[in-house]
C-alpha cells in the first residue's frame, strides 16, 4: 500500500513539476514564448485573417504545441538535459508561455536544444498526470500517441465548411514526427548562476509551420488527424525554423 | 510430427520441474493478496507479461476501486452504458451473442465486442491495435460516440462530484483532486486481474490435477498446433500479430490494421484473437459474422476468400488458399477448443459487477487456489 502511494505520488511529481514557479536560488532559466504570424503578433480569432507565403487566408483559434526533453550544452561540450523536461505551450494560456527549467548546474551555456513533441518512450507507457494527460486534448485515444502541435482555425481556402484542423503527431517510423531544435542563440551565451535568472525570449512563427521546407495549401492540406505524410510535411517545416531565439536577457 | 510431440514432452518436463520448485518458495503474503485480488500470480505456463504488477502494485482497495469504475455507468455519456454492458464475465467479458454492441443513445458499434482476459500480456489491444498500453485503451470505448461518448474531463468531474468517489480515491492517492491518471489507473486494476489460465488445458499442461483430456481433445491440440500455428500459438493462443484471414475481396467499411499504420500492406489486416473460452465469445471475427465455431472452421477449410494482402500461411501448392480440415479434424479441435474454458474465471465472484454479486450465488472460484502459478 506505502508502495503504492509512493510510486502515484513520484509519478505524479515528475509531470506535474514541471510548470512550477522556480526559486531564484535553484539555478533556473526562464523561456519566454511569443507567438507571432510573420510580422504581425498572434491574435486569436482576429478580425482580419492572416495571409500565408503561398498567399492562402487564415484565422487562428488554437495554436498548441509540445516541447520537451529540453538540453544545455556548455562551451566545453559538457551537457546537461533537464530531467522530466514536459511543456505544453498554449497560446490561450499566457502562463504556458514561460517555461522555467530548473536545478541547472551553474556554468555558461552555449547552446539550447529541446524536442517539439513527447519522445516515443512517453507516448507508449500509460497513463500520465501534469501536462501529459490526456485531458489537455493533446492526445489521439483511437490510436495511442500524443498530438505535439495543434493548429486550428479557418481558411476560405479550405474546402468544405473552411475549417482547418491540423493536428501534427506521430513517433513511429516512418511517420516520425519528433523533431529535435537547437535554436541559435547568435552567438550569446546563458549564464546559469546561483542567484540569477537568465531569460531567453524566443519566438514560433506560425507561417513558418506552414510554409519553409514544405508549403502547405490549404486547399489540399486542412484536415490533419493522426500520423502520416501530410503530419511529416509540417514537422519538416516546424524543425527548419519556427522557433527562433530574439536575444538573452541576464538578470 | 515425431519431433514435435519430443520437444512437447521436453518442454512439458522441464515446465512442471520448475513449478516444484516455485511452489516450495511461496510466501505466505503474497498468497494472502491473491486470495484478496485476482490476477496477482503469473501462471506457470505463461509468458513474462508486458504490464508486470510493479507497474501498478496491485492492492485491495484499488482493484475494489477499479472494479466499481469497471461497472458504472455513469462514466457513459448518458449513464446507460459501463464498460461491463459489453463486456460480460460470463462470456469471458465479451458481448454475449451480439454481433454488434450498443452504446449510448442506441447507438451500434462497427466491430465486434473483444474478450477481455489476460490483458497483462498484450502489447497492442483493440481488434487494430490501435491502443498500445492497458491504462490508456479504455480512453478509446469512453471517446467513441457510439460507445460511451463522454469526453475525459466530463468523466474527471462526475468523479470530482460523487463524494463516494472522492473519498475513496483520496484514500488511495492520498491528493485532490481526481485526475485522469488516477482513474485510469484504478481502472487498470481491475483489467489487468483478468487472468484466465485455469482452464483443463492449463491443468493439462501444468500436470495438475484436472488436466485429463479425452483423446478427441489431445488430437485437437495436436491439429491445433499442426494447422492453427503460428497465429494461435503458444499458451495466449495468439500471436498477437495482424493478420488477413480472407474474409473479403476489398475492406471498404474497415481497413483494419491499415486504419492504424496507413499502409497499403495492412489494409484487411485484423489482430489474431486469443482462443481462450472461444467456445463463450460468440459470434467470431471483426464483424462477428460467423455465429458459430463450426463456421468458422469451415470458413478456414472452404471459405477464404483471396486478396491482396491475404496472409501468405493460407496459400497452397495447388489450389485455392485455405487451411484443409478433415471432418474428424474439425470434430477433434471443436472438442479442444471446449477444453479452453475456464469456469473458475467466468464465475469468479471477485471479477463480477459488485451491485449483482451475492456471495450465496455462487462458491468462490477454486481457480485462485491454484498452487502451481509463481507469485510476482
Amino acid at each position: 500500500m506505502l508502495l503504492l502511494l509512493l510510486v502515484a505520488a513520484l509519478a505524479f511529481t515528475s509531470c506535474s513539476d514541471t510548470n512550477k514557479e522556480a526559486e531564484p536560488s535553484s539555478n533556473a532559466l526562464n523561456i519566454e514564448v511569443s507567438h507571432v504570424v510573420g510580422s504581425a503578433a498572434l491574435v486569436l480569432n482576429s478580425a482580419t485573417p492572416y495571409t500565408t507565403p503561398a498567399g492562402d487566408n487564415i484565422t487562428v483559434s488554437t495554436f498548441k504545441y509540445y516541447l520537451s526533453n529540453f538540453k544545455l550544452r556548455k562551451l566545453d561540450g559538457t551537457e546537461y538535459v533537464v530531467p522530466e523536461s514536459y511543456f505544453l505551450v498554449d497560446e490561450a494560456k499566457a502562463a504556458s508561455k514561460t517555461i522555467t527549467l530548473t536545478g541547472i548546474p551553474a556554468g555558461d551555456y552555449s547552446a539550447l536544444t529541446f524536442m517539439i513533441g513527447v519522445d516515443s518512450t512517453h507516448n507508449v507507457s500509460g497513463a500520465k498526470a501534469g501536462v501529459l494527460d490526456p485531458i489537455n486534448n493533446m492526445f489521439w485515444d483511437w490510436n495511442t500517441g500524443y498530438i505535439f502541435t495543434k493548429l486550428e482555425g479557418n481558411s476560405p481556402q479550405a474546402p468544405g465548411n473552411h475549417g482547418l484542423l491540423l493536428h501534427v503527431g506521430g513517433f513511429k517510423t516512418p511517420n516520425n514526427a519528433i523533431r529535435t531544435v537547437s535554436p541559435s542563440l547568435g552567438g550569446t551565451t546563458i549564464q546559469i548562476r546561483k542567484d540569477r535568472l537568465p531569460t531567453v525570449h524566443m519566438q514560433a512563427d506560425v507561417l513558418r509551420l506552414l510554409s519553409g521546407a514544405n508549403t502547405i495549401r490549404f486547399a489540399e492540406v486542412y484536415n490533419i488527424m493522426g500520423a502520416g505524410a501530410n503530419a511529416m510535411k509540417l514537422a519538416d517545416n516546424y524543425a527548419a525554423g519556427m522557433f527562433t531565439v530574439q536575444h538573452v536577457q541576464e538578470r | 510430427m515425431w519431433y514435435f510431440s519430443r520437444r512437447v514432452g521436453y518442454w512439458l518436463l522441464a515446465l512442471c520441474s520448475g513449478l516444484v520448485v516455485a511452489c516450495t518458495v511461496k510466501n505466505a503474503g503474497s498468497y494472502w493478496l491473491a486470495q484478496q485480488i485476482p490476477g496477482t500470480e503469473i501462471p506457470g505456463n505463461f509468458p513474462v507479461p508486458v504490464y508486470a504488477a510493479n507497474q501498478n502494485p496491485p492492492s485491495a482497495e484499488a482493484f475494489t476501486l477499479g472494479r466499481t469504475l469497471f461497472y458504472d455507468a455513469r462514466l457513459s455519456r448518458t449513464g446507460e452504458v459501463s464498460c461491463g454492458s459489453c463486456h460480460h464475465q460470463a462470456n469471458a467479458f465479451s458481448d454475449a451473442g451480439q454481433r454488434y454492441s450498443q452504446g449510448v443513445l442506441g447507438h451500434i458499434g462497427t466491430r465486434n465486442t473483444p474478450a477481455l482476459q489476460n490483458l497483462r500480456w498484450r502489447r497492442e489491444l483493440l481488434w487494430d491495435g490501435g491502443a498500445n498500453h492497458i491504462e490508456t485503451m479504455p480512453l478509446a470505448p469512453l471517446a467513441n460516440h457510439l460507445e460511451m461518448g463522454e469526453t475525459l474531463a466530463n468523466v474527471v468531474r462526475k468523479l470530482n462530484a460523487d463524494p463516494v468517489y472522492k473519498q475513496l480515491f483520496a484514500d488511495l492517492y492520498g491528493r485532490q483532486p481526481i485526475d485522469s491518471y488516477q482513474f485510469l489507473r484504478a481502472l487498470a486494476q481491475f483489467t489487468a486481474a483478468l487472468t484466465s489460465a485455469n482452464s483443463r488445458y492449463d491443468h493439462y499442461v501444468r500436470c495438475e490435477a484436472g488436466g485429463e483430456l479425452t483423446k478427441s481433445e489431445l488430437h485437437g491440440l495436436l491439429v491445433l498446433r499442426k494447422s492453427c500455428s503460428p497465429c494461435h500459438s503458444g499458451d495466449m493462443f495468439t500471436d498477437e500479430s495482424y493478420r488477413n484471414n480472407g474474409l473479403n475481396h476489398t475492406f471498404p467499411l474497415d481497413s483494419g490494421r491499415a486504419h492504424i499504420t496507413g499502409r497499403k500492406s495492412d489494409v484487411g489486416r485484423f489482430k489474431v484473437p486469443s482462443l481462450r473460452n472461444v467456445t463463450l465469445t460468440a459470434p467470431y471475427m471483426h464483424d462477428g459474422r460467423f455465429q458459430t465455431l463450426e463456421e468458422v472452421l469451415n470458413h478456414y477449410d472452404q471459405g477464404v476468400v483471396v486478396s491482396p494482402t491475404l496472409d501468405p500461411l493460407f496459400l497452397q501448392p495447388t489450389g485455392r488458399p485455405r487451411i484443409r480440415l478433415s471432418a474428424q479434424e474439425k470434430t477433434d479441435l471443436l472438442a479442444f477448443l471446449s477444453a479452453l474454458t475456464d469456469e473458475s474465471f467466468l464465475q469468479d465472484e471477485r471479477l463480477a459487477d459488485p451491485s449483482t454479486t451475492h456471495l450465496e450465488a455462487r462458491p468462490l472460484a477454486a481457480g485462485i487456489s491454484s498452487h502451481k502459478s509463481v507469485p510476482y
